[in-house]
């Protein structure tokens, strides 16, 4: 299976060209042409994942030359590597169920077939950056990716917001596409080749300086700090809501931002051996977790309220990637699955129920329990995942991070992180709990979502339950299976995480649903607690620190600035000389123009008197007088 | 008696001065054509004096003279049937009136 790995994105290529040329007619049977597609890409994801999976399978690499450039070679191929092999089951699984909830959840609307035809896009142009097996192809891919990004957050376009949302979304993220393609020009410059492999053997060979090893590190993970809604290029994630709801969910669990991670992780080598970039990557992680996490604390719309909570999970993982361990490595990754499950899950889970309430304010909301009993159920399930409470999938994972950061040595970044816990638990039951407990704040007729809906979402919380027990600290399969090919380990034991860092974080976590429950829950605390005295901190937090309104001064009324300024001198300056010849021939035009009276007689006169001038002069030329 | 070579070439150039003017200045096109054969005429004036009086002195000229009164006469009668059609068209025969290509 894993031969005809190469198969898996082409489904939702061709997906795409069906819709493309056939939407118009397709209308709402759209969606199955989707769904086939990604179910026929899963089933062979599924089958090069055990292939890859089996005891002594071996990483699978075809290429075909595609570019020669002078003495260099530039392939063009796939592989299937653990990690791949992973991330394909999650994308094509994920994509469908996606697939499958949109047929109920965009029923009706009139660009259902467009709406189809960029899902499967999207799809496409992640699986084949998940396979590809050189940077070239990943960076085309990872364009690709952002195009699909900016399409489907600006579905909507016919709203104000939608459009600014989606050239938000393209724009910032290309900030970081612009470290990336720099990083990656520097490696081919210093390694001489894209190819994974390649780059590996050069750094381990020693072909590579040190201080090139942190650059071309730092250049990378500037890319994927733009995708992965890093701090300080996150702003686009929150933004980005505006997007249909499924959209979110793809975009949060697993393409787009999964893409930054994926990255960090399959460049892991050249992390391992710089120990300077992979600290950078730490400490962003951990300032992005914690700083997430404080925003997601005061918002009010659910879908923000789980774009926060994505953008500091995906801090939790690059935290966990930056330790430049093997428990790191093995942590991020397998918290990118876990996530990718439990994420997916809240994000369909909040689009039913924005479904059935018409709106996304959690405050006008409430009660919706009794009246969406699935979808409360397996909201709670996400969120227990989230908060990372025994056996939920977030448990194995989140503790896996905590462990790594905290045997590394990172012991500040451990603390950030298990702040960060604490917030995230109480943020996720402020949601459920406003959301879901206590008097319905409107009376409008809010039912449960149809099964065409219901169905993804049980089927991922079956997995935001199970999915973590894969790779537990006594059974550690997953991460085994994912560390063997790994290479650059650094030698020396592992040291195994002490329990009591079980105990601390869920306790922060229990902690934090209590408090979420004294405050929402039962109302026995106040919810101005905080917010009465400390009014400025409430404000900073529900205006995400201002950043927002900091980047709007510093670059973008700075660029108006210039732009304005470059503007009058392309004006009155280039543009004037321009016109200044214009005028000039114009009038010289006009003034000859009163010459060609259209008299003939005129024009004979002249001619005459012409040759008078001729005779005369030439009589004088010639020296027949005087 | 013989008359002077210049004598000959004085009323050959008064009757293209003459011609010219007529040209120039009538806004009745019959009349502007007519002076145009008044400037062809002294041509043939000219040419017959030299023919005469020339430094090679034969009768190409004379010749000559022929075959220009025959084209001006050709002329005429063109100039004359595009006068009368332009009449048709457009009721006027002022050349002033004639500027159809420059509006």
């Amino acid at each position: 299976m894993m031969s005809s790995a190469w198969l898996i994105p082409l489904f939702p290529l061709l997906a795409f060209l069906i819709l493309l040329a056939f939407g118009r007619q397709l209308k709402e049977a759209s969606a199955y042409v989707g769904i086939l597609a990604t179910l026929a890409g899963f089933i062979l994801a599924l089958g090069a994942f055990f292939e890859r999976f089996a005891a002594g399978a071996e990483d699978y690499y075809v290429a075909f030359k595609w570019l020669t450039l002078g003495d260099k070679v530039i392939d063009m191929g796939f592989e299937v590597t653990p990690i791949n092999a992973m991330m394909l089951v999650i994308v094509t699984f994920v994509s469908m169920l996606v697939h499958i909830y949109s047929k109920g959840y965009m029923h009706g609307d009139d660009r259902f077939p467009v709406f189809y035809s960029y899902l499967a896009l999207f799809t496409f142009s992640m699986l084949g950056l998940v396979i590809s097996p050189n940077l070239l192809q990943v960076y085309i891919f990872w364009e690709l990716v952002g195009v699909c990004s900016f399409l489907l957050v600006g579905f909507y376009f016919y709203k104000d917001e939608a459009k600014a949302a989606a050239k938000k979304a393209f724009i910032v993220t290309r900030v970081g596409d612009v470290g990336l393609f720099i990083g990656i020009s520097l490696l081919f410059w210093y390694s001489g080749s894209f190819n994974y492999v390649d780059i590996f053997n050069a750094i381990q060979n020693g072909v590579m300086q040190p201080w090139q090893i942190t650059l071309v590190g730092i250049l990378i993970f500037i890319g994927a700090v733009g995708k992965s809604g890093q701090f300080p290029l996150h702003t686009w994630l929150p933004d980005a809501m505006e997007g249909p709801t499924p959209v979110s969910a793809l975009i949060h669990a697993a393409t787009m931002v999964a893409a930054g991670v994926y990255l960090v992780a399959a460049m892991y080598p050249l992390y391992l051996a710089s120990p300077d970039a992979s600290q950078v990557i730490a400490v962003i992680g951990g300032i992005t977790a914690i700083f997430a996490a404080s925003i997601g604390l005061t918002q009010r719309d659910i879908k923000r309220v789980l774009a926060y909570s994505t953008v500091s999970q995906l801090g939790y993982m690059m935290l966990a990637l930056g330790t430049a361990s093997v428990a790191g490595y093995v942590a991020g990754t397998f918290h990118l699955m876990t996530h990718a499950f439990f994420k997916a899950l809240l994000f369909l889970a909040a689009g039913s129920v924005i479904h059935a309430a018409h709106t996304q304010d959690i405050f006008e909301m409430g009660g919706l329990y009794k009246k969406m009993k699935i979808t409360g159920t397996v909201f709670l399930i996400g969120c227990l995942a989230i908060s990372g409470i025994f056996p939920f999938a977030g448990f194995w994972s989140k503790e896996e991070i905590l462990g790594a950061a905290y045997t590394s040595g990172h012991t500040g970044l451990f603390w950030m992180a298990v702040v960060a816990a604490f917030f995230t638990a109480f943020y996720m039951f402020r949601l459920f709990f406003v959301t879901f407990t206590g008097e319905p704040a409107q009376k409008n007729h809010a039912h449960e979502s149809p099964a065409v809906m219901t169905f993804p979402m049980l089927l991922l919380a079956v997995l935001a339950i199970v999915a973590g027990f894969i790779n537990t600290p006594g059974a550690p399969i997953l991460g085994h299976w994912l560390t063997e090919g790994l290479r650059g380990v650094p030698a020396g034991e592992e040291h195994s995480a002490p329990f009591w860092i079980t105990i601390v974080a869920t306790g922060v976590s229990l902690m934090g649903i209590g408090l979420a429950y004294l405050m929402y829950g039962k109302k026995s605390v106040s919810r101005d607690i905080i917010a009465g005295p400390l009014p400025w901190l409430y404000q900073l937090s529900f205006r995400k620190y201002y950043i927002d309104e900091i980047y709007d001064v510093v670059f973008v009324r700075t660029l108006r600035a210039i732009g304005y300024f470059l503007n009058v001198v392309d004006y009155y300056i280039i543009d004037g000389v321009v016109r200044l010849v214009g005028a000039f021939t114009h009038e010289l035009g006009n003034a000859e123009a009163r010459v060609q009276s259209g008299q003939i007689q005129t024009y004979g006169l002249v001619a005459f008197l012409g040759i008078v001038l001729l005779v005369i002069g030439l009589t004088f030329v010639r020296g027949l007088v005087g | 008696m013989s008359v002077p070579l210049a004598s000959y070439l004085l009323v050959a150039l008064i009757l293209f001065c003459v011609g010219l003017y007529g040209a120039l200045t009538k806004r009745n096109a019959v009349v502007v054509l007519l002076s145009i054969e008044l400037m062809l005429n002294a041509v043939n004036i000219n040419f017959v004096a030299f023919a005469k009086f020339g430094v090679l002195a034969n009768l190409t000229g004379q010749i000559f003279s022929l075959f220009s009164i025959t084209l001006a006469a050709a002329e005429a009668a063109i100039g004359l049937a595009i006068l009368i059609s332009l009449y048709r068209n457009r009721s006027t025969v002022n050349v002033d009136e004639m500027d159809l290509m420059k509006r």
